[in-house]
């Protein structure tokens, strides 16, 4: 791999090691967040998934009363009944941290204290179904705002689970190994100059004392 | 103080007025994904839009995937339902977990 390119030195050796122990450090405290969101994900994803299906439900019946009281009045009586509407509902949002991931949490605010307050006609010109419809249609609205909530929560979550994976991954698959090949490389290169300037010292050693022993020779005779 | 928005084709969405929301009727996708822009500078934090529009600009909501506002809900309407909001939830699962594991039962 990469281990041609590195020079083998002591200073690299240390580098190395430091960034072992960086990533295999960071390996484990992202493989925790990756898990414990994946937990939150699955939680939130089952609510999601219930309340989607409630909602989906729900909405279908009143849009079915819907279509009764357009049938039972005519398009202007409907049109003017709803043209001006009593109540106004507005939000209030802050931010909540899960895992690092920033997930928005709503507040329903009314325009006029009671929540009740949605039939904005007199009932004298409207067909009765159309009071259906309305208050068929109010019955939803607190679950169909959870279902923004922990919609749009599971849809930042899975995004970052996907970034985290990745991250897990190539930490796992990529920059540890890959430090523990250069690790490898440097220390075997180290030991192996290492061996080869003992060895010199002694040839060395062998040449000087074979060269005195000569020396002895010489002059004894 | 944020608001809350539905679009698609007035027929589906007429009913929401009487609750307070605030009503976009639209009716192709172009329109859609002006309105779209439109109500998320206008600090809309909830858009709820039918099911039959969603899926004609799927592309300009992958956009406003990844921002925290707004968070864009496809809801069934009163006609051409093509399921895509199950389908988004299931998209999420396959991109969190990398497999569906919450459909595969049912």
């Amino acid at each position: 791999m990469a281990s041609s390119q590195v020079i083998p030195t002591r200073m690299e050796l240390g580098r190395q090691k430091r960034r072992l122990v960086t990533a295999v450090r960071g390996h484990k405290l992202l493989k925790d967040k990756r898990d414990e969101l994946m937990r939150q994900f699955l939680e939130l994803v089952r609510e999601n998934k219930a309340l989607r299906e409630s909602v989906e439900a729900k909405l279908r019946k009143a849009n079915a009363n819907f279509v009764l009281a357009r049938a039972a009045g005519s398009d202007q009586i409907l049109n003017t009944a709803l043209l001006a509407p009593k109540q106004q509902v507005f939000l209030d949002m802050t931010v909540k941290n899960v895992m690092s991931v920033e997930v928005p949490v709503f507040e329903k605010k009314t325009r006029t204290e009671n929540e009740g307050d949605i039939y904005s006609y007199g009932y004298a010109f409207t067909p009765p179904q159309l009071d259906d419809a309305v208050e068929s249609l109010s019955e939803v609205l607190p679950e169909l705002l959870r279902l923004a909530e922990v919609e749009k929560s599971c849809r930042l979550m899975a995004a970052e689970i996907e970034k985290t994976r990745r991250r897990v991954n190539a930490l796992e698959h990529v920059i540890i190994p890959d430090a523990q090949t250069k690790i490898k490389f440097i220390t075997m290169k180290l030991d192996e100059n290492e061996r080869s300037t003992q060895i010199r010292l002694m040839k060395i050693q062998d040449m000087m004392v074979a060269e005195a022993i000569e020396k002895a020779k010489a002059q004894g005779l | 103080m944020y608001n809350i928005a539905v679009m698609g084709d007035y027929d589906s969405i007429y009913g929401f007025a009487a609750l307070g929301l605030k009503v976009c009727p639209v009716t192709d996708a172009e329109e859609g994904a002006r309105v779209l822009k439109k109500l998320s500078e206008e600090e809309t934090a909830v858009v709820y839009i039918t099911e039959a529009l969603a899926t004609e600009m799927k592309e300009v909501i992958a956009g406003y995937d990844t921002a925290l506002l707004p968070a864009i809900i496809p809801i069934p309407g009163a006609f051409g339902n093509t399921g895509i909001g199950m389908a988004n939830v299931k998209r999420s699962v396959e991109r969190a977990v990398g497999s569906d594991i919450i459909f595969k039962e049912g």
